[in-house]
């Protein structure tokens, strides 16, 4: 029982957690990613950033397997993603554990039985055993005795430390956490922080984090990549991010607008809806 | 303001709208919809595939079918059903009772009655008043709970948790109408050819013997045949149509409730045409 636990930390010993290459992705037809290339090695915390229509949220989507790219190779512990057919890249999937921004939690089912769902439909342990994962879960993202409410019972911060516990249930080597910080106050910010790192310091695991929150990038990434009108625009640590000669980088983390060159006859045209 | 063509189809609709005359745009609509008609019987036949290869294969491949869930399924569209499903069907047994012995008594010969009932109810109102039923409670109740699901990232969810969705969502759903209808137009049949006995029995006199010796006598295997395999046929277009309705929506609340609606209303135009083909051509 306890093999079928900790089959996925074996299986993926040895093999980069994610490598990307020429990745060109999008929507319609309509490139949003274009030609990214990113390597994760084991135990690393990345953090993508960028601003809102960077290409965030569609890159991520590709690396998780929601989205087949236009070009380009997605390898998860060294097997193309989108090369597997759908009951392989469904095995590939049990091996990484992914956390939303909403956290869509299953909203009929208990926060105990979210925790629980991986558990249930890919191993073969008994329900006691579970339960007790459960329970060590929870209290690892400090929720233990909420087993029994349900997702609409908690607040937004809760939802997001739900959806952590899932996502670490079945202690994969690789977790993508989408804007983990969004929409919480300093406190809860701090506090789940300090829960991004623990599972890189307590479990080895790879964390692939996108966020526009720039302090709790700063405090937690080993590695920063920014997207820029999908384009990876850099990749280095963090005093190497603070110490870009490049203007939007600095426009980035000192939170200044992008001066676009402001021609007056185009934005009329757009005002009457000629352009 | 600009319009952008994202596809084929929208391309085709701005063109539609633009140039045509208004006949031709109707033409034009006309075949857009046919071509969603043809995608969706082909979304609809691709789940139903799925969902057998799971059920069969889907253990060896780590995604199982699980009984639980099937089990969820048969209790919330079935057993549940079960009163309103008794009481319309009585009530329809007595309607077709009450008529026929009115019609009958023309010609003097309202005992007929009793074959009246034993002809078309199996074959005809059973189902048909049961898929009327069960379209308006699953049906509805599966593209809500699809749609809110696919609003909230939940599908999204199972996918990356490596859940097959048609093994969680759409196997149980389907399996367990495929289950719960012929048994439920078997109670249906029950209910509605009881009711007619009271009447029959208590207006005209006709002993509870004889109406069910007629009833049996008349009932041949090719009305059972028509009964059950038409619950069969329902059950697939109630719980395709309210799947696929619900993985349609996209937006927020208004589309999910104008996605519940159309999936009633598309379910319950589903049953009829189907049923009147099945009449017309067995």
């Amino acid at each position: 029982m306890a093999q079928s636990l900790t089959q996925s930390n074996l299986e993926g010993s040895g093999q980069q957690p994610l490598s990307v290459s020429d990745l060109r992705g999008g929507y319609n037809g309509t490139p949003v990613i274009d030609g990214c290339n990113i390597e994760i090695g084991a135990g690393e915390i990345v953090v993508i950033m960028g601003g809102s229509g960077s290409g965030k949220s569609t890159f991520l989507r590709h690396l998780i397997g929601l989205k087949a790219p236009m070009a380009g190779r997605v390898h998860l512990f060294g097997e193309s993603l989108y090369d597997l057919g759908e009951i392989d890249r469904l095995r590939l999937l049990k091996r990484i554990g992914v956390a939303f921004q909403s956290g869509a939690l299953l909203s009929a089912l208990s926060v105990g039985e979210n925790v629980a769902l991986p558990l249930v439909e890919h191993t073969v342990l008994d329900r006691e055993l579970i339960d007790v994962i459960v329970r060590m879960k929870l209290d690892f993202v400090g929720l233990l005795g909420k087993e029994d409410l349900l997702p609409s019972e908690l607040s937004g911060g809760m939802l997001k430390r739900v959806a952590v516990a899932r996502a670490i249930a079945l202690d994969p080597k690789l977790i993508f956490l989408d804007e983990p910080l969004a929409g919480l106050d300093p406190a809860v910010a701090a506090a789940l922080d300090t829960l991004i790192i623990k599972p890189r310091d307590s479990l080895g695991m790879s964390v692939v984090v996108v966020t526009h929150e720039l302090e709790s990038a700063f405090n937690i990434a080993d590695r920063i990549v920014v997207l820029d009108r999908g384009k990876i625009i850099f990749t280095g640590s963090v005093a190497m991010i603070k110490q870009s000669p490049s203007r939007r980088i600095q426009n980035l983390i000192n939170r200044v607008a992008e001066d676009e060159e402001f021609d007056p006859e185009a934005h009329l045209r757009r005002l009457i809806g000629e352009a | 303001m600009e319009n952008h063509p994202n596809n084929a189809f929208d391309a085709a609709r701005l063109l539609a709208s633009q140039l045509l005359p208004p006949i031709l745009a109707r033409i034009a609509g006309f075949g857009e919809r046919l071509l969603s008609l043809i995608a969706f019987t082909g979304q609809a036949a691709g789940l139903v595939v799925q969902s057998f290869a799971l059920l069969f294969w889907g253990l060896k491949a780590g995604q199982p079918v699980r009984l639980r869930h099937v089990v969820q399924e048969l209790i919330a569209g079935g057993v549940r059903a079960v009163p309103v499903v008794i009481l319309m069907a009585s009530t329809i047994g007595v309607m077709l009772a009450i008529q026929g012995i009115h019609s009958l008594r023309i010609f003097g010969a309202e005992t007929q009655v009793t074959f009246g009932l034993a002809l078309s109810i199996p074959r005809e109102f059973a189902p048909l008043i049961t898929g009327i039923i069960v379209a308006g409670r699953s049906g509805s109740q599966l593209a809500s709970r699809v749609g809110s699901m696919r609003l909230n990232g939940e599908i999204d969810a199972l996918t990356v948790m490596g859940i097959s969705p048609v093994r969680f969502i759409v196997a149980p759903a389907v399996f367990g109408l495929l289950i719960s209808l012929p048994i439920l137009v078997a109670v249906a049949c029950i209910a509605a050819l009881g009711a007619g006995q009271l009447y029959v029995t208590a207006t005209i006199g006709i002993a509870a013997e004889a109406f069910w010796a007629d009833v049996l006598s008349v009932t041949t295997m090719i009305d059972l045949v028509h009964c059950f395999g038409k619950s069969v046929l329902f059950a697939l277009l109630i719980a395709l149509i309210g799947i696929i309705m619900g993985l349609g929506v996209v937006g927020g609340a208004t589309m999910l409730g104008r996605a519940t609606t159309s999936s009633v209303v598309s379910c319950i135009g589903a049953i009829i045409a189907a049923d009147t083909a099945v009449a017309l051509l067995l």
